[in-house]
């Protein structure tokens, strides 16, 4: 047998995730998906946000377990450090989305992952939070994220494999177009 | 109401040879077109503009460029020279200034209404062409008052549009070339990059053209391909036609001083919002650049030819600046004209028809339309990768009329793709090797 034949498994279930596309290209009032979290303050700069259900192939989704996630901020802005700032919530989501994207792309393109590590950077002028500088923005400068992959495969085939959980992201798409957001007072 | 066995909708390329293969089997047909034969040629490009595809590469059936310039690119008027010689040489009979208004199925076939009368046929083929209409954004807001916009169809030369600076949006071969030439021209462009697909004019000393049909990626059908979905909408190779053989790609025009962006994503407040994806886009770029070239250099060893080409080599990376702008103040930077280089479509309005798809594309299994006795061409990828090209008309004309003549013979026709037995006696490579050379 030829080394192709031995199975790729990357604990990605890709025949899943191309059976969903093809049955939503046919109904694509079943892709429309909600997303929600609750967030309670607890004190000072210290929040608790949920994430339990969503909305999405047309009824709501009920998980089996609550997700919890508490965020603050560090001891040099004079706060308690009970949890991860909010920016730094965005890096790990961004991490997260492009390497699950990984994962799953070199599923499709058989490719046998052994490791994959992300570091996640976020440059940002804090002149622009704390109103010094209205010239400079509140949020990143800029966003470096370096993949460190050990695989089956060529440097090229690496580099195309991030390259494409980039253009499939959903993260990645949130963090370099804009959005417009309606926020409200109940 | 005159009565035919099959209307062809357009007089271009596409229908030409299709007319060409129907006289072959002595099938009585008729050309309809709006304006003249050769029509956006004519009417809907710009000055400069010149094919992308090399003198040697125009062929139809029965008919090729016959000149002392096989390498040389057609600027247009040799264009429609060459169609009109065409037309006349197959005598297609071809009805010219006759517009269609509507066609609708019938019982026995399809009636189709024109500016100059009605027709009934049994069947038809729709070859208009598929960049009829320029595809525009649709924006949130008004632009800037003052701001002129333009689709490549509008668009001449440079002199015609105000002095200041110009955002083209889109970075297809049409919104590299015009990028190129208004900059040039002393106008200062920015161009909003998205998807796009790098390729030298030249490689190891060969036009690309020259490779990809040799290689047979040009003859990749579309029954052969992962994803024929995503092949039909790829973009356009950077390419340009011009007496050097010139390469635009991003670096040289980022060398000429264009102000590169990413793709265009809003408009508010008097600015023009990028997206922070072109680090990928050209990475993405770059990297398929490089399996098409690695497509090539297999092809090249494994056919012993390798010493006929200078040495495989590969070409520089895309150069992106630290920072791209991710807004452009479309004051500030006194932006005079917007070009929308986004694409085009097929005008279809007059079919009253139930083909068409929920993104109003026309359904069809490699040209073989999901309504009985109708046929399209010249579309991308319609049967084969050329088949958008001037010499991707024979073949499909080809086949296509083979299985129209078994239609109008009340023969059992299948709609499947595999009806005509594929070209043999040139080397193809490995079908993965390609698919995975164009896309993902």
């Amino acid at each position: 047998m030829s080394m192709s034949a031995i199975a790729v498994n990357n604990g990605v279930n890709v025949d899943a995730l191309m059976g969903a596309r093809e049955a939503l290209a046919k109904a694509p009032e079943a892709a429309q998906f909600r997303w929600q979290a609750t967030c309670d303050w607890m004190n000072g700069t210290h929040s608790r946000a949920t994430v339990s259900n969503f909305f999405g192939l047309g009824q709501d989704q009920q998980r089996k377990t609550e997700f919890r996630f508490d965020a603050d901020h560090p001891e040099v802005f004079a706060s308690e450090d009970l949890g991860a700032t909010p920016v730094e919530y965005v890096l790990v989501g961004l991490g997260a989305c492009l390497t699950a994207g990984i994962a799953a792309v070199a599923q499709h393109r058989k490719i046998q992952l052994r490791s994959v590590s992300a570091t996640i950077e976020g440059a940002m002028d804090i002149q622009g939070i704390l109103g010094i500088d209205s010239d400079v923005r509140n949020g990143f400068e800029g966003i470096k994220v370096s993949f460190k992959v050990d695989a089956d495969a060529t440097a090229d085939e690496i580099k195309a494999l991030v390259a494409q959980s980039q253009k499939r992201s959903a993260v990645f798409d949130i963090v370099t177009n804009p959005t417009n957001v309606t926020v409200e007072v109940a | 109401m005159r009565n035919i066995a099959v209307l062809i909708i357009g007089a271009g390329h596409a229908g030409l040879a299709m007319s060409r293969w129907l006289s072959l089997r002595s099938i009585d047909h008729v050309v309809i077109e709006r304006g003249e034969i050769a029509n956006s040629w004519r009417r809907e490009r710009w000055d400069s503009l010149r094919l992308l595809t090399p003198n040697w590469q125009r062929r139809l059936p029965g008919f090729a460029y016959e000149g002392d310039d096989p390498h040389g690119f057609a600027a247009m008027p040799e264009v429609i020279g060459f169609m009109e010689r065409y037309a006349r040489r197959i005598a297609a009979p071809v009805e010219t200034h006759s517009r269609v208004t509507s066609v609708r199925r019938i019982e026995s076939g399809y009636h189709v209404a024109t500016t100059r009368g009605d027709w009934h046929c049994r069947a038809v083929v729709l070859a208009a062409g598929a960049c009829n209409i320029a595809s525009v954004p649709r924006l949130p807001e008004r632009l800037p008052a003052g701001i002129q916009t333009l689709t490549p169809m509008d668009y001449r030369n440079p002199g015609k549009l105000d002095h200041g600076g110009v955002l083209v949006v889109g970075a297809a071969a049409t919104g590299i070339q015009l990028a190129n030439e208004i900059h040039r021209s002393g106008r200062p462009v920015t161009l909003a990059v998205g998807e796009h697909i790098r390729a030298p004019r030249t490689y190891r000393g060969r036009d690309i053209q020259w490779w990809m049909d040799a290689a047979g990626v040009l003859d990749q059908r579309f029954d052969e391909i992962d994803d024929l979905e995503r092949a039909r909408r790829v973009p356009s190779f950077q390419l340009v036609g011009s007496p050097e053989c010139a390469t635009i790609d991003l670096n040289a025009l980022r060398d000429i001083g264009v102000q590169l962006t990413g793709r265009m994503v809003g408009l508010s407040g008097g600015k023009i919002w990028c997206s922070g994806s072109l680090r990928n886009q050209c990475a993405m770029s770059d990297l398929k650049l490089g399996r098409l070239l690695d497509t090539f250099d297999r092809w090249a060893s494994e056919n012993g030819r390798d010493r006929e080409f200078d040495p495989p080599h590969r070409l520089a990376p895309t150069i992106v600046d630290e920072k791209p702008p991710l807004s452009i103040d479309l004051a500030k930077r006194n932006v005079r004209t917007i070009i929308w280089a986004t694409g085009y479509r097929p005008d279809l309005s007059w079919l009253q028809i139930p083909v068409l798809d929920r993104k109003g594309r026309i359904r069809h299994n490699g040209g073989i339309v999901d309504a009985p006795g109708m046929y399209l061409m010249g579309m991308p990828f319609l049967r084969r990768r050329k088949s958008a090209l001037i010499d991707g008309a024979a073949d499909d004309a080809r086949e296509l009329s083979d299985h129209l003549a078994s239609y109008l013979a009340g023969r059992q026709v299948l709609s499947l793709p595999n009806f005509a037995p594929k070209p043999n006696g040139r080397d193809q490579v490995g079908t993965t090797a390609l698919a995975d050379a164009m896309s993902g």
